[in-house]
């Protein structure tokens, strides 16, 4: 088991180093990045010094490599438009960012075994056509269109049919003002952001457990588990269950990146201040620093991710070897 | 006994009934007859054809003439005349919807058809030839995961600019990559099988037996995958206009529209909201209907239903 | 009492309903099963052996519709409820598998697969008797090394010893009653003869009954006192191993035993092993009449086998058969001298 995790990591690591100068370089080709100097009073000097700090003058790989070797001591610079060490701007965003990014593993995870397992053992039945109805239905919205509405609907229209002075689940932020930590306000918060991360995540892989399960349901091993006299409900929860969790963690993470896309979205909509507005602001304002902080981190937390996917792989299933 | 008969299906069944077809009847006629028994697949053909032919024929069926504003009438909820309402420059929302819609099919018709094409060809050729197209598919493609795809486009699209047609080619220059990998595993399995065997045996050439022998194989996978294509790049077009890299005014699609009407979300205007993304929705929901009847129709296991 | 079977079957019939029509998977069939007593139920795949033992044990599908009578120490087991069932299942009457790669569950260990059945059962026995007596089964069905075998993975095991194993599973609580399905089809020859000398080790310890379901007449020649012969879902023969080997009453079992090599008679000659014309039908298209009849030698076509359906009739001693023409069956086993 050590010895497949360090080989995995060990795998990862030029995987990251091929992304990170890809992305790098391709951030460096598409902005420039002391454009702000330039339109700025210091005139040629301060673009000089800006180009000077960026090493830009030398060959891409000497770019690279002097951003890679400060990159490993945790800096990344600083932001052009707030002169902000990098590092913190991306810590005090990546914090908020996990909070979605928990919440929404778990809401959909939660969600789509249970409809997936229910729909499974219910094949056919009312229930199942109506999640199958959902599914293809979440499948087909854009996920941002579906925030706008429940906006519209469970925030506004909701606010005034109850006709209350605050909406009951909140739209801005996580918090309401100034406040922190997990309170109840929290909750109402978190509410409708999960709603729009998850939407499409739960209809695709409650999808995936229902047909999972039906598999492993139809499976020689549940018909032992009949005979040796073991109750339907154990055996759909000890021996269905337990196989057909299996392939979802493989598709989980295969879908953490798509995740991650949805925190972009979502946390437009709903003026969240993490590392999805890191990644937009930063995006429309060319602030080059932010933007290969940004990517890199991404890279290593999805890499990271995916890593943790295939241990888990296996643990829940002894057929892998782990060495 | 309470299980029901999905979960206890190992049953050592009745053996199935040798059907006996004509054998003039070619497997198009036979995957024809299939698709045709999916009810909800037919009527998506139908639905996204009539789309079609309403967007492309706007110029006749829309009641007023593209991009003609009206300052002074400014934003109108539905009514009589204005169908939908109009925006805050007095455009017809029907009118707009026909003409976006134009570009939105457009954009998803396009990446569908020139990400499968591109996609067919280099998976048929890493599976085939194996070794090192096959190692730099997958390497590449590895890469390509660790970045959110969202992020990676909008990159892109900042530095190549946000017409259609640039969106067009970076969305499929990202879908190739799945298609690739499918038809990479499906010749890698078909590349073994005897008639394939045969084939290399009596001297056809490796392009011959790709054309010839192969792709006719994987056609139901490749087709599937149009449709998908056709739905991810629609939804996703309309995502990059909701961050603001989108096609830019005056260009519209469904999602440009969309993006416009998410500032109004909570106020007296908030009836544009809905109309777009609707049309999406039934677009899309269209064409996946349509790859769920394909795939039924091209698997004859999974006709169950 | 004394003389009321363990398992007593009486015209037991499943029938599927399919797109295609109501399928016919056992149709009547009957037979007794005493105490230590070993039962074989012969015929091809399809012709209804396996589902009759799921319906023993009640783990057919709702779908399926069962009629006839099915009795265990007397009681009807189609009227007990599903948590009277379960008490049986596995503790009472045990099933053994037949493809035991694919009825193990790959993600528990193999111990923990037999303790499952033995706590289902008992709840208050503690973890490590447990653990002891799974030990105990395996070393029972010839596993070696079995306190390491018991937390290893079923996909750790030869095919040889997960079939062993799933006997260790089925006689964990040492049921009265033992359904095998072609306990032995999966494996090799060799190893065959070890896991039925397993099978037949553990009854003399036991006093266990066993149903053994199987194609091959090998094995029932070698194990079995009785035996029923099912074609198409239908029973067609019932008796002693010896009266029906030595004189077959219908024309199936007949075809079968002559397709049989046989080392006790000559092959030098131009003798080629017998076997019998055409195709097992699709049980949706049964024939009319005696569904053998299109295959069988004896047969009077047009005229009562392909008319009429024989009922199971005695022929002899605890001997029944469902032919017109019992007489004029035996003439192939005995024409090749």
């Amino acid at each position: 088991m050590a010895t497949y995790i360090l080989r995995r990591v060990l795998y990862s690591i030029p995987v990251i180093v091929i992304a990170s100068f890809l992305l790098l370089w391709s951030v460096r080709a598409t902005f420039d990045p002391c454009a702000q100097f330039r339109t700025t009073q210091g005139g040629a000097a301060t673009v000089d010094r800006c180009r000077a700090s960026l090493n830009l003058d030398d060959s891409v790989f000497a770019q690279y490599g002097d951003w890679l070797g400060n990159a490993v001591q945790g800096d990344f610079g600083e932001s052009q438009q707030t002169n902000e060490a990098v590092s913190s701007m991306i810590t005090r965003a990546f914090w908020t960012t996990l909070q979605l990014i928990f919440w929404g593993i778990l809401v959909s995870a939660v969600l789509s075994i249970a409809l997936g397992v229910y729909s499974a053992l219910r094949q056919y039945s009312v229930g199942d056509y109506t999640f199958t109805a959902l599914a293809f239905i979440g499948l087909a919205m854009p996920p941002f269109w579906f925030g706008l509405i429940a906006i519209q609907f469970l925030a506004v229209d909701l606010k005034d049919l109850l006709g209350t002075t605050e909406p009951v689940f909140g739209f801005v932020g996580l918090h309401r003002g100034d406040e922190t930590g997990f309170t109840l306000d929290y909750l109402r918060h978190l509410v409708l952001p999960v709603m729009t991360l998850t939407v499409q995540i739960i209809a695709q892989w409650s999808r995936f457990q229902r047909s999972s399960m039906l598999d492993v349901m139809s499976a020689d091993y549940i018909r032992t588990a009949r005979a040796k006299g073991v109750p339907r409900r154990q055996v759909v929860i000890r021996h269905g269950l337990r196989n057909a969790l299996i392939p979802l963690v493989t598709v989980m993470a295969l879908d953490i990146g798509a995740l991650f896309g949805g925190v972009v979205i979502t946390e437009k909509i709903f003026s969240i201040p993490g590392m999805g507005r890191l990644f937009l602001d930063a995006l429309l304002k060319g602030d080059v620093p932010v933007l290969e902080a940004w990517l890199i981190v991404t890279a290593i937390f999805i890499v990271a991710f995916n890593l943790i996917a295939d241990v888990l792989y296996g643990v829940l299933d002894p057929r892998i070897r782990l060495t | 006994m309470t299980f029901s008969s999905a979960e206890m299906a190992p049953t050592p069944g009745p053996p199935a009934p040798l059907r006996s077809e004509p054998i003039a009847r070619s497997q198009w006629q036979l995957f024809w007859r299939r698709f045709r028994r999916h009810k909800v697949a037919i009527a998506s053909v139908v639905v996204l054809l009539a789309l079609v032919v309403v967007c492309f024929g706007a110029s006749f069926f829309a009641p007023f003439p593209n991009n003609q504003q009206d300052i002074l009438l400014g934003p109108v909820s539905p009514n009589a005349t204005h169908w939908l309402g109009t925006d805050e420059l007095g455009r017809d929302q029907v009118t707009r919807l026909l003409y976006a819609g134009q570009i939105s099919l457009k954009i998803g018709f396009a990446v569908a058809l020139i990400s499968t094409f591109v996609g067919t060809v280099i998976g048929a050729l890493a599976g085939y030839f194996g070794r090192v197209t096959d190692q730099f598919l997958m390497r590449t493609t590895d890469l390509f995961l660790v970045v959110p795809a969202i992020a990676l486009l909008a990159l892109v699209l900042e530095l190549f600019g946000h017409t259609s047609t640039v969106i067009i080619l970076v969305l499929a220059a990202l879908f190739w990559m799945g298609v690739a990998r499918v038809v990479r595993g499906q010749v890698l399995s078909l590349r073994e099988k005897e008639f394939v065997e045969a084939a290399r045996a009596s001297g056809a050439s490796p392009l011959r037996i790709i054309v010839r022998h192969i792709l006719p194989n994987i056609i139901g996978p490749i087709l599937l995958n149009v449709t998908l294509g056709v739905a991810a790049a629609i939804i996703t077009e309309s995502t990059l206009s909701f961050l603001g890299f989108g096609v830019q005014p005056p260009q519209t699609s469904w999602g440009n529209m969309l993006a416009d009407a998410g500032g109004y979300v909570g106020t007296s205007q908030s009836y544009l909201l809905y109309a777009p993304g609707l049309m999406i929705l039934l677009t899309v929901l269209a064409v996946n209907f349509i790859g769920d009847g394909l795939s039924d129709a091209f698997d004859p296991q999974s006709e169950h239903h | 009492m004394a003389d009321s079977p363990l398992l007593s079957v009486r015209n037991l019939s499943v029938t599927f309903n399919t797109d295609d029509g109501p399928v016919h998977a056992v149709d009547d069939v009957t037979f007794d099963v005493d105490v230590n007593e070993t039962v074989g139920i012969v015929g091809e795949s399809g012709s209804g052996k396996s589902v009759s033992s799921l319906a023993i044990l009640g783990l057919l599908p709702k779908s399926a519709r069962i009629t006839g009578d099915i009795r265990f120490r007397g009681r009807s087991l189609q009227d007990l409820p599903e948590r009277e069932m379960e008490k049986l299942r596995g503790n009472e009457i045990a099933m053994i598998f037949q493809d035991a790669l694919a009825a193990l569950n790959p993600v528990a260990t193999v111990g923990k697969q037999i303790a499952e059945t033995i706590h289902v059962h008992d709840r208050a026995i503690e973890s490590a008797a447990v653990r002891e007596r799974c030990v105990e089964l395996l070393d029972l069905v010839g596993i070696p090394n079995p306190s390491e075998r018991v937390d290893q993975y079923p996909h750790e095991f030869s095919g040889g010893m997960r079939q062993r194993a799933m006997i260790a599973m089925a006689i964990a609580n040492d049921p009265a009653l033992l359904i095998a399905d072609e306990p032995t089809t999966a494996l090799d020859v060799t190893i065959q003869a070890q896991v039925l000398e397993v099978l037949e080790r553990i009854q003399d310890r036991t006093r266990s009954a066993i149903v053994l379901i199987t194609h091959d007449l090998g094995v029932v020649a070698g194990m079995v006192e009785r035996m029923v012969v099912m074609y198409a879902g239908r029973q067609v023969e019932l008796g002693s191993v010896d009266d029906t080997f030595y004189a077959p009453k219908h024309p199936y079992t007949e075809g079968l035993l002559a397709s049989l090599p046989r080392l006790d008679r000559r092959s030098d000659k131009k003798s080629r092993l017998h076997r019998i014309e055409g195709q097992p039908p699709s049980l949706i298209h049964l024939p009319t009449g005696c569904a053998f009849h299109p295959r069988c030698p004896h047969a009077e076509v047009p005229g009562r086998c392909s008319q009429a359906r024989p009922e199971l009739a005695d022929v002899g001693v605890g001997h029944l058969t469902a032919c017109f023409f019992p007489e004029r069956v035996g003439t192939l086993v005995e024409d090749t001298p």
